[in-house]
Order: structure tokens, then C-alpha cells, then sequence
């Protein structure tokens, strides 16, 4: 059954070598459920492409006795199923890569699992395939997974799919059914975009139409399954898209040699070519070609190189060198596509990291204009993003990044959303288009300014931000720093959390994400009021490090002192001035910060207060006395 | 850059060559390699290369020279030694860095010399442990590597197939398959926390075969112990160990052979069983591997104990 061995091997290695040292590479993915016998095609793949060596086997002959689900015959799925923890679930949970080879072709299979759960390993695995195949049970017909799978696919921009309807044993090799599946499918795909479509009948556990022609399907003349994955055109499209590299590194070995290197990922390049650097769009022609083999006179798309200009410009990591004429556009505001793919869900207005091609720039997100339910592509209301979820945002960059369409080229329009503290992959997305309506909104340069301002008000003005458990005594501290402060003839304003919930953040509830908007508000007011010269203290829970960390980011050096009134829980359960953790006990309230919504302690602030052996007073000299350490009072 | 250009198979350096109309299997997995290699560099403090004398460290610093040139590439080698590899291994080693002009950093676990760790008197499990899964964590506390390159494939092993290519280890060098972060295009995340380092594999979609037919098309030098030759070995559990040295105890009535053999994989000599061949060239060698059914850890005797060991032990924080 299995493909018969090249003969070359044997009677012209190198007739083989030659053959072998031209065979292009297709990367492809698996989509199915765990009943679907994906792990079982996958498994008949490499064995009968002869990947499997003798010892595996041994291993795969004694496992299947053990634990196989084939009365004892090779259970192919466990050649695939890797971690032993997986094995133990009888699932697979992650993604895993597979290789195998036949004379025409080398394949690398992506192989991830199908629940709904794991739309981040199923997005993962595709964004670097080339094709995609999709099982369909020929019992079961087009299910609501199939049009999840097919949805993602075509989402993250392949084209070409393969829809083997398996099982086909069990329905008797039916042509009825096959074709019922195959029109149902190609009505379905046409709606989402996907035009080069092949649907195949198979048994993976057979090996009908696998590798072979199978007799039991007479009706069906078309390729096996693999027949096609080795015939298929996998032309590279990018190749004749407009030439884009970005810079990786510069490579400076001498002070005669200055290279940029970095990837291609649109186009061709040529020598003499002129060219153009985005973000600075700085011009100059290339002047060499430059690889470890010797220079060239032309690359292409896919290959790694080192580029050297005709004049010495700026070019730096994150830089696009890229075809004059045909720049990519620059924006640091998108909409786009975002997958999320951590536990923790996504926080509009916080702000993350996000990585582009090689640059990586500050970003927030906006709440999404709707999520996609991937079962059905209905658009739904939404106010944040979960694991697994996919939504459209608005994104807001701290600077302007060159950028294609991700549609037009995956590698300029892909990016990963990074936790700016645990440094944890939070999210991918996809750029759709520049938002432009930024521009004419512009921060006022105006005459008199916060020096000014200091100067008729005989200080220096500040954000004094106030964190801590409900009841550790935030109000009764910043309100004795305030008269302290009034007294000496400074002009302060007290922000208050419950006073701020009152009026301006009056739409606002007590969810992670409302938490997270509240904070973003009072730290945009607490920086104009710093703007306008005052003191502002800030009594706010403010659970979360990273809005604590922006808020402090929105203002000058020397302009933010953070002030942790630390109490353990307690203690404030004990003082409880506003009853809320009896309530919150007897659960009549939640999302209460220390009792079932997180607080995270400060790390690094300028004053902790431990509120269990200073009193109150004391407290307030401690915040006063920093003040004029850092030259806010004089 | 090498190309397919229709011209005779195998290609070898020229200036002003013309761009393929398409990249071959091999120049894929080449420009991903130097990919993986740029971005490592580029957002690492201080990266390390590890360098294990096998045939994927002979390709992987082939890949570096290619990825940095002309610069050298920017990274010194760290060789984990455990003194138990075979002498050709030494030889090979030292010769390779004074042709590359590369640092090598040399480390062996101080407490195994002084507890003179071997893998006959302890064991194969101990001896590997603490050599080499203690020593490598030692290696890189000590000069604070917060980047190490390591020539790991996906196809060596089934609990290697989901590595990833930029792989997070915690500040105590543990491996979490949960925390592993998802790798999208060609877009990694280098980003660590204090403490924190990564394993990258630039040879992670790289075979067996693809590593040798790339020797082959790059004439890279790897250690001749590959070649099949004339060598003194005795017959161990069905496994046949090399006596390459006088440290190796013989069992009564126990006497070398010499048999014409080669090593599929390299590691510990009296841990690595040699196979009776005669294939003594590049392509004798892929020859034989097409025509063989046996995987090629199964020469490592560290991988038989029990089915997922391999996962127990990067949990712990081998490579």
C-alpha cells in the first residue's frame, strides 16, 4: 500500500539528489474535529510516504495493542499524538508539526486541533500555511465546524482549500452523498471568499483515495489526496507584489561595509534599483546584493539577505526598504482584525505592545465595533474580547508604521499584541485599512504653558495617585494632604473614585474592563489638570499595574508619585467604612477589588504607607515631605 | 546565494547569479534559518550558541556565518562538555573554531568532576542529567545568556513536534508546555522578563534528510565518526559502543572487535551505538538513511527509558 521507494536511490543517487535538491516545499494545515480521523489521515500520510522508521513502528504496533482504538489493528492517530498528558486526554491541544516527503514534493503539516476552544492553535497553524484541508465526516456532512474551520482559513488569507469527506467506508461509498457534501460545500465557500476548492472522497483509515486510486470509488475521477497536494500550484503571489524588505539588522563588521539585513516578503529586488525607506521615505538605488555566496544580481521574495545602499542614509531595525513608487502606506492609526488568544481578555484603552513585521511600538485598542461568532459570521455587540473570540478594532500606535493591507501581503499586515508586564503573546491581528481621521485632531501648541503656571502659582505641578484595597484609608489620607497642601498655599484638586463614578464616568460599571476604561479617563483629566499647574490627587483603587503605569507614562518625569496605601485584606474587612465587603460576603456585590476582582500591588512606588502602624497624620507628613523632595514644593 | 537555476544540481557559490523563479525546499528552510538567526540576535542582550559538535551544530553555524556575514557572527559557542564524548569529537571541535574565528566557551559541571560522574558507575539517566541538563543550566546562569540557539528539530521526536521555535524557559530554566506562546508568520516574540531566557531552534522544520542532503549541497565538514570506518567496538544490549578510550570497563571475556561502522547521531560514547555500514561519503550516507527504517534517536540510549521521557527531561530544562 505504501508509495513504492524511488529507485533512483539505488541505481542513480545522483539523478536523485538532483531531483531532490529542486523539489519546492508546501506547508499545509489540517482542520477537523477529533472524531473527524484527522490524526488518523495525517498518520496514513507519513507512513505510507515512508517517514515512519522500524523502531517507531515497533513503538506505534505495541502502543495500538495497548491503547489503540482499532481492535488491535495500527492506529495511526497515535503516531501524532505527542505529549504524554495529551495522550492520557485521548486529544491533541496544541499545535504540532509534521514532515514528510514523496519524490515531487517535501510537506509540512500543521496539524491542530478543531474545538471550538482552540481558534488560537487553528489561527497559529494557518498563518503559515499555504493550503488548507479540511475533513468532512460523510456521515455527519457540512456541520457547523466545517464552517467555523473554512471561515478561519479564508480569514487568514489562503485561498487554496482541500475538503476530504472521510469516512466514506461507512456510507458505502456512497456518490450521493459525496456529491451532496461536495455542492453544499462549494455553495457555502463561495460566500467567504474561497475560489480554488477540491473535494476528494477518502477513508484515512482505509487509505481509499489517500494515495492510491481507490476501486471502491469508480464514480470519482479525479486526484488522490495526495496526487493533489503534489500537483497543486503553489505559485508564491507575493512574488509579483511590489518589493518590500524590512530591516532586521545592520551589519556593521568595518567602517567600510554598512548592510541592511532582513527577509524579502513582497517582490523582486535588482541591483541599481531605486529605492525608497519607509518610515522616512529617504531615497537611494541599491547597490549590492550582498550573501554569504557571493553578490547578486537579483532576489526574490522568500530570500534572506543583506542589503547595501549607493548613499549613506538612516536606516535602522524596523525600517522598510521598499520599491520607489509602490511605498507602502505609513499610519499609526488601523482598523483591523484581532484574534485573541489569551485567558485573560482584552482591556480597551490599556496599553500593550504590538509587533509588526520587526518593529515593535506601542498600541491600544479600541472596544470592538462587533465580534465575529465564527459558527455562523454574525456580527455581534461587544465590549471586549475573550479568549478565542475574534472582533474589528480601532488601534491607536504611539508611531507611525509602514504597513500593507494584510491581504495584500501577509508579512506587512500581521502583527502580535504583546503584555507590556508578563511579556505573554496576548493576540494576532490583521491590518485591514488606515484610519485617517486622526489627523485633524492635533494636540494645540498655546503660549502660556505649564512653566508659566508655575511660575505665578510658586510650584510645580503633579499627579499624587493614591492605590490601594477599598478602605485602606485613601480618602482620609489624601484628604488631610490636600488642607496640608491648601494651607501652604498650593492649588490642588482633590479626584475622588466614587466622585468621578458620579459624573463623568457615570456609564461606567465594575467590570475588568469598565475598570480599565476608569482609569484611562482619570489619567487624560489627571494630565490636563497637571497641564493647568495644579496638585491633583487621585484617590483611586486603580487595581491594575499597567493603567497605573500609563498614567504615569502621560506625564513628565518628576510630574507622578505614586502612593501605595497598603492594608492586607483584613484589616479593611475589618474597618469596611462603606459596608462593602459584608455585602460583598454575602454576595450581594461583586466585582469587588481583594475579594473577587484582582488588585495588583505596586512594585516600585515612591511612598508606601503601611496603614496598620502609621496613623493618618503621619501618613499625610510622609506625602508632603516627598513632595518636596522631589522639588514639587519648594 | 545558491539558487536552482536549471544549472547542475548542485550549485555552488557565483556572483551575479539571477534570481529562481521559485525557491527550492531547501533555500525555504535556508532563508527561514537566517530569519529565526537575525531576530534572535537583534533583540537579545547576549545570546550563545550551543554547540554540541554533531552534524545540525556543523549546519546551524553554516547558517550563522550565512545569516550575519560578512560579519562574524555575534555570538560565542558554548560547548556543554561532559568529557565522555568521543576524542573525535574534541579534535573536530577545536579545529572548527579556529576556522570559524568564533569564541567557544567550554563548560563542565564542576560537581561531576569532583563526584567524577560516568555513565557506568551512575548510570546513563544520572550521567545525562547531571552533565548535561545541570550543566547547560550552570553554563548559562553563569555567563547570563538570555538567548540560547540550540540545533533541536521538530521530526526527532514526537513531544518535539509542538516546540516551539522561540521556546520560553523560566528563571529556573523549566520548560511549561501550557505557557508557550503562540507563533504566528514569521513574527516572534523575544520579549523575557527578568530572569526569564529563550531556547530558539532555527532547525526546527528541518528532517533528517534535509540536514544531510544540505551538507551534501554546501560541502559542510562534519565529524568523520558519520563516516564508516574500521573501529574497535563490543556488543552491549544489542547496541554496538565504541571503546574509543582506556576508561571503558570490559566485561570478563568481554574483547573489542573491530567492525567497519559509522554513528547516525553523536553524543556520549559509551551512551551512542554505532551501525555496521559502508557508507563512507555524503551521499552514501543519505543513501543509506533512504534506504533504512531505523529513526535516528534510536542510536541514544537516553530515550528509551519510557515512552515521553524526552518531555520529562525539557521540563526539567534540557534542550
Amino acid at each position: 500500500m505504501a508509495l513504492p521507494r524511488d529507485e533512483r536511490i539505488t541505481s542513480d543517487i545522483d539523478a536523485y539528489f538532483d531531483a531532490h535538491e529542486r523539489t519546492s516545499l508546501l506547508r499545509f494545515i489540517t482542520c477537523g474535529s477529533v472524531d473527524d480521523g484527522k490524526s488518523t489521515l495525517i498518520g496514513r500520510l507519513l507512513y505510507e510516504s515512508q517517514q515512519v522508521f522500524e523502531d517507531h513502528l515497533a513503538a506505534l504496533e505495541a502502543d495500538s495493542r495497548r491503547i489503540g482504538t482499532q481492535g488491535g489493528d495500527l492506529d495511526f492517530a497515535l503516531l501524532v499524538d505527542g505529549l504524554a498528558a495529551e495522550r492520557e486526554q485521548g486529544i491533541t491541544i496544541d499545535v504540532a508539526y509534521r514532515f514528510f516527503a514523496t519524490e515531487k514534493r517535501k510537506f509540512i503539516v500543521a496539524d491542530t486541533p478543531g474545538h471550538e476552544q482552540y481558534t488560537r492553535n487553528m489561527v497559529t497553524g494557518a498563518s503559515t500555511a499555504d493550503l488548507a484541508v479540511i475533513l468532512v465526516d460523510a456521515r455527519k456532512g457540512v456541520l457547523t465546524q466545517t464552517r467555523r474551520h473554512s471561515y478561519l482559513v479564508s480569514l487568514l488569507g489562503i485561498r487554496r482549500v482541500v475538503v476530504a469527506v472521510n469516512k466514506l467506508d461507512l456510507v458505502g461509498y456512497s456518490e450521493d452523498v459525496f456529491d451532496r457534501i461536495e455542492s453544499e460545500y462549494r455553495a457555502f465557500a463561495a460566500g467567504i471568499g474561497l475560489t480554488e476548492i477540491a473535494c476528494i472522497p477518502v477513508s484515512a483509515l482505509r487509505g481509499d483515495n489517500v494515495i492510491a486510486s481507490s476501486p471502491n470509488t469508480p464514480w470519482y475521477h479525479g486526484p488522490t489526496l495526495l496526487g493533489h497536494l503534489e500537483l497543486v500550484d503553489v505559485e508564491d503571489e507575493a512574488r509579483d507584489r511590489p518589493f518590500r524588505m524590512p530591516v532586521q539588522w545592520v551589519n556593521r563588521p568595518d567602517h567600510d561595509f554598512r548592510g541592511y539585513c532582513g527577509t524579502i516578503v513582497g517582490g523582486t529586488v535588482r541591483t541599481g534599483q531605486p529605492i525608497q525607506v519607509l518610515p522616512s521615505g529617504r531615497r537611494s538605488r541599491i547597490a549590492r546584493i550582498t550573501t554569504y555566496d557571493g553578490d547578486l544580481d537579483e532576489a526574490v521574495v522568500g530570500q534572506a539577505v543583506t542589503l547595501v545602499l549607493e548613499d549613506e542614509i538612516d536606516v535602522s531595525r524596523g525600517d522598510v526598504v521598499c520599491e520607489e513608487g509602490r511605498a507602502p502606506q505609513v499610519a499609526d492609526q488601523f482598523e483591523a482584525h484581532v484574534i485573541w488568544m489569551h485567558e485573560r481578555e482584552m482591556f480597551p484603552g490599556r496599553p500593550y505592545l504590538m509587533k509588526v513585521g520587526p518593529m515593535t511600538v506601542g498600541v491600544t485598542l479600541s472596544r470592538p465595533k462587533f465580534k465575529v461568532n465564527v459558527n455562523t459570521m454574525e456580527h455581534l455587540a461587544a465590549t471586549t474580547l475573550a479568549l478565542n473570540e475574534i472582533g474589528v478594532c480601532s488601534l491607536r500606535l504611539n508611531q507611525a508604521v509602514p504597513f500593507d493591507p494584510y491581504s495584500e501581503n501577509r508579512d506587512m499586515g500581521g502583527f502580535i499584541i504583546i503584555d507590556r508586564f508578563t511579556n505573554a503573546t496576548l493576540g494576532a491581528g490583521l491590518l485591514n485599512f488606515a484610519l485617517r481621521r486622526a489627523d485633524s485632531v492635533q494636540w494645540q501648541s498655546v503660549d502660556v504653558d505649564k512653566a508659566a503656571r508655575a511660575v505665578l502659582s510658586g510650584h510645580r505641578p503633579c499627579a499624587v495617585w493614591f492605590t490601594g484595597l477599598p478602605g485602606a484609608g485613601k480618602s482620609t489620607i489624601s484628604n488631610l494632604v490636600e488642607k496640608q497642601l491648601h494651607a501652604l498655599g498650593a492649588h490642588t484638586y482633590l479626584l475622588d473614585g466614587d466622585n468621578v463614578r458620579l459624573g463623568l464616568n457615570r456609564d461606567l460599571g465594575f467590570t475588568a474592563v469598565d475598570r480599565v476604561e476608569n482609569i484611562r479617563r482619570v489619567a487624560e483629566v489627571t494630565k490636563l489638570m497637571v497641564d493647568a499647574g495644579l496638585i491633583v490627587l487621585v484617590s483611586f483603587i486603580s487595581p491594575f499595574a499597567a493603567e497605573r503605569r500609563f498614567a504615569r507614562e502621560l506625564l513628565e518625569v518628576g510630574e507622578f508619585c505614586e502612593v501605595f496605601v497598603d492594608a492586607p485584606l483584613e484589616v479593611v474587612e475589618t474597618r469596611d467604612p462603606k459596608g462593602l465587603y459584608r455585602k460583598g460576603r454575602r454576595g450581594e456585590l461583586v466585582n469587588l477589588t481583594g475579594v473577587d476582582s484582582p488588585y495588583e500591588v505596586p512594585e516600585h512606588p515612591e511612598i508606601r504607607i503601611d496603614t496598620v502602624h502609621v496613623s493618618a497624620s503621619a501618613a499625610a507628613d510622609m506625602v508632603v515631605d516627598q513632595l518636596r523632595a522631589m522639588g514639587v514644593l519648594s | 546565494m545558491l539558487v536552482d537555476d536549471g544549472n547542475d544540481g548542485r550549485a555552488t557559490p557565483r556572483a551575479g547569479a539571477v534570481a529562481p523563479r521559485r525557491l527550492t525546499h531547501l533555500r525555504r528552510l535556508e532563508a527561514e534559518s537566517i530569519h529565526i538567526l537575525r531576530e534572535a540576535v537583534a533583540e537579545s542582550e547576549n545570546p550563545v550558541m550551543l554547540y554540541s559538535v554533531g552534524k545540525d551544530s556543523s549546519v546551524m553555524v553554516h547558517l550563522a556565518r550565512k545569516a550575519f556575514h560578512p560579519s562574524v557572527p555575534p555570538f560565542p559557542l558554548l560547548h556543554v562538555d561532559t568529557t565522555w564524548k568521543f576524542r573525535a569529537m574534541y579534535e573536530f571541535r577545536d579545529w572548527t573554531v579556529a576556522e570559524l574565528g568564533m569564541e567557544l566557551l567550554v563548560h563542565q559541571n564542576p560537581d561531576c568532576l569532583e563526584q567524577a560522574i560516568n555513565p557506568f558507575t551512575h548510570g546513563s539517566a544520572v550521567h545525562t542529567h547531571m552533565w548535561k541538563t545541570e550543566g547547560l543550566k550552570q553554563a548559562l546562569d553563569l555567563h547570563g545568556f538570555d538567548v540560547a540557539f540550540g540545533g533541536a528539530r521538530r521530526d526527532e521526536e514526537k513531544s518535539r513536534a509542538k516546540e516551539r521555535i522561540f521556546s520560553l524557559r523560566s528563571a529556573q530554566h523549566r520548560w511549561d508546555p501550557k505557557q508557550q506562546r503562540p507563533e504566528l508568520w514569521r513574527v516572534y516574540n523575544v520579549r523575557r522578563n527578568q530572569g526569564e531566557t529563550i531556547r530558539v531552534f532555527p532547525l526546527s522544520n528541518w528532517t533528517e534528510l534535509d540536514v544531510w542532503q544540505y551538507i551534501y549541497l554546501e560541502q559542510i565538514p562534519v565529524v568523520p565518526l558519520y563516516y564508516a570506518a574500521v573501529r574497535p567496538v563490543v556488543e552491549r544490549d544489542g547496541a554496538l559502543i565504541m571503546v574509543d578510550d582506556e576508561r571503558m570497563p570490559l566485561e570478563p571475556g568481554e574483547r573489542p572487535v573491530e567492525r567497519r561502522v559509522r554513528f547516525r547521531t553523536l553524543g556520549c560514547y559509551p551512551l551512542t551505538g554505532a551501525i555496521e555500514s559502508e557508507a563512507d561519503t555524503v551521499q552514501k550516507i543519505i543513501q543509506e538513511m533512504l534506504l533504512a527504517t531505523t529513526s535516528e534517536r534510536q542510536g541514544r540510549v537516553i530515550d528509551f527509558e519510557a515512552s515521553g521521557s524526552m518531555e520529562k527531561k525539557k521540563q526539567e530544562g534540557y534542550f
